[in-house]
């Protein structure tokens, strides 16, 4: 068995619930999440996918159910083709996939990222940590509903913060990335506009203090 | 001159029987601003001796939020935010991250423009390789080559600057094609800087390549083998100096590469000295991919005149026509308008393969962009690489493993 054969056609016998997934480029296939594990690991030990490139998640939106998704990136080196697994998290509010960090040591970091920004956690990891964001940062940053100008948190060295008083600030968005919106709407509310949270054209400026 | 270091167990075994002698393992933060973590990375050591026992590394020094931005800006205005992944090949950045949404797009620029953007990454590579080398051999304690690479890289920034009007952040690409296109004498002058490097090029690799120091800190030292290259997912000169034979330019040709005639070096043993000669290689083939990029320009557009919503038009039919005044209006304030889908495109990057995964709802914002950053993944071997080895090494071994930490922590 190939890289290069029909993989979800391929597939369909030993896991009749994968799907074909829309794609712009590559092969991709939706895949029930309790299942990824053992079809990743047939995929890189029969179908020569033997290189995992990525794993990430993705946060469809807070009002959206499933709102997580997570994506595996397999390349063959020998084929040189590309597939895109996908698995919908089970849960809104915790959501959780198996890990493959022990078929790709590569995933070990890959799911630390994942779990940092987007808060999936992957069960049975050996170690998972925060990988860019310092330990106790309590927010997961990719999130839909975490603001672009972050939040006021506690600094990483609890020590330094109570003696200075310091802390994480959001950063003032005025002035800040232009945030252009697309869709029907008139062109007062498209344009581009600084995406300060805090006031707008129909939201009053607070009094500086 | 096999260096293998055996873990001094037993010594430390009598040493702990006999009551004068205590020893005990030594933590030592390596970094975050240490001159040969290149950058803002950090090693938490535990160390026997002067053997290396244990390797944490800890990222996130230079996190800036990158794929959260990405989420809030329209695709153009996203272009300067991939310079400073890789800031020391802004332009094969800018290529692959204009690759990845035109395939979201499925739009194919024209010849011309696809061939100044192959001439722009072989550009960058060189670039990249050169201050790889020259930090590399400054590591392990030979100061020259530095010297030398940094003139040839000044001249570099010089066409660079001809080209995109500025020297690092060169934000050269849009969305369906590039900003300018090459101003009259440019590719000359890049011809006559490829005449006059190759030369000089040699000159600095003999300075390392026989050179007793340099071998003795690099032959045998940290060895990746194959395997665990590709089960730790490296990519680039760090994969193909372990015998990896994959190259995307090679085996996933975009942007015209098909067309180019060059040899993959690749290396055997996978130790820090198969990756400097494999990253002293690359520049003369990219030497000859600019030369054949430029004897065979092709003429034409330097951007896909049929991407009407895309590729905003000329400043001069801006002020001139109705139509395209208020197309410009709508591509600068809703940016590109891309169609919704999920594209995966990485693009052989002097550092190892930059991947960007975008998902789009439509419109002229992504809704998700991951950036598989090479650096990141190659630094995940760290802590099986640096295990068993005197901490000397460690410098060596991050010395030739090339990476930026601009792209690791994004």
């Amino acid at each position: 068995m190939t890289a290069t054969a029909d993989v979800p056609a391929a597939l369909k016998g030993k896991f009749p619930q994968v799907t074909a997934r829309p794609s712009g480029d590559h092969p991709a296939i939706n895949v029930p999440l309790a299942e990824t594990k053992a079809l990743l690991q047939i995929l890189r030990d029969e179908f020569a996918y033997d290189f995992l490139v990525d794993v990430t998640a993705a946060d469809w939106g807070v009002d959206v159910s499933p709102r997580f998704s997570v994506f595996w990136h397999l390349f063959s080196t020998k084929e040189h083709t590309y597939l895109r697994v996908a698995a919908d998290c089970a849960s809104d509010t915790e959501p959780a996939a198996p890990t493959v960090s022990d078929l790709w040591p590569a995933a070990d970091w890959h799911e630390r990222e994942t779990y940092d920004l987007l808060g999936v956690t992957f069960t049975d990891h050996p170690d998972l940590r925060r990988i860019l964001m310092w330990e106790g940062y309590p927010y997961h940053p990719l999130r839909k509903d975490f603001p672009l100008a972050g939040i006021d948190t506690p600094l990483p060295d609890e020590e330094v913060g109570e003696l200075t008083g310091a802390s994480a600030k959001a950063v003032p968005m005025a002035g800040g990335p232009f945030v252009a919106k697309s869709g029907k709407m008139n062109l007062s509310e498209a344009e581009p506009r600084a995406k300060d949270e805090s006031w707008s054209e129909a939201k009053e400026k607070p009094a500086s203090e | 001159m096999a260096t293998e270091y055996a873990f001094p167990d037993n010594a430390a075994k009598t040493a702990d029987a006999s009551p004068e002698f205590q020893t005990e393992k030594m933590s030592v933060a390596m970094g975050p601003s240490h001159p040969s973590t290149h950058g803002v990375l950090r090693l938490n050591l535990e160390l026997d001796g002067e053997i290396v026992t244990k390797c944490d590394p800890v990222l996130g020094y230079l996190h800036r939020g990158d794929e959260k931005i990405a989420e809030n800006m329209t695709y153009n205005q996203f272009v300067p935010y991939t310079d400073r992944l890789d800031y020391l090949a802004p332009l094969a950045n800018n290529v692959a991250y204009a690759i990845a949404v035109e395939k979201l797009a499925n739009l194919e620029v024209p010849a011309r423009c696809q061939a100044i953007r192959v001439i722009c990454c072989e550009l960058a590579r060189i670039s990249s390789h050169l201050l790889g080398l020259g930090a590399f051999a400054m590591d392990v304690g030979a100061w020259t080559v530095f010297m030398y690479q940094f003139t040839e890289r000044e001249k570099l920034y010089k066409l660079f600057e001809e080209l995109t009007g500025a020297r690092f952040t060169t934000s050269y690409t849009r969305i369906g094609g590039v900003a300018r296109d090459m101003p009259a004498g440019w590719t000359d002058s890049v011809l006559a800087f490829c005449d006059q490097f190759l030369p000089i090029l040699d000159e600095m690799l003999e300075m390392l390549t026989r050179n007793k120091i340099f071998t003795d800190r690099t032959v045998d030292v940290g060895i990746i083998t194959k395997a665990d290259a590709i089960a730790y997912g490296l990519t680039g000169p760090n994969a193909r100096g372990s015998g990896v034979t994959v190259d995307l330019r090679k085996d996933r040709p975009y942007s015209g590469y098909e067309q180019y005639e060059f040899d993959v070096p690749v290396g055997t043993k996978g130790d820090c000295y198969d990756r400097y000669l494999c990253r002293g290689e690359e520049m003369k083939q990219s030497v000859r991919i600019v030369r054949q990029a430029i004897k065979n320009m092709p003429a034409g557009d330097y951007y896909a005149k049929d991407a009407v919503r895309i590729f905003a038009p000329k400043k001069d039919k801006v002020l001139t026509s109705m139509e395209e005044l208020i197309n410009n209006f709508m591509i600068v304030t809703e940016g590109p308008q891309m169609p919704a889908g999920e594209v995966y495109f990485e693009a052989e990057n002097p550092k190892g393969a930059l991947g960007f995964f975008v998902i789009s709802k439509g419109g002229g914002v992504p809704w998700r962009m991951k950036i598989r950053a090479p650096s990141f993944c190659n630094l995940s071997i760290l802590p099986k690489v640096c295990e068993g080895n005197l901490l000397s090494d460690v410098v060596a071994i991050l010395g030739s493993f090339d990476f930026v930490m601009g792209e690791c922590d994004r």
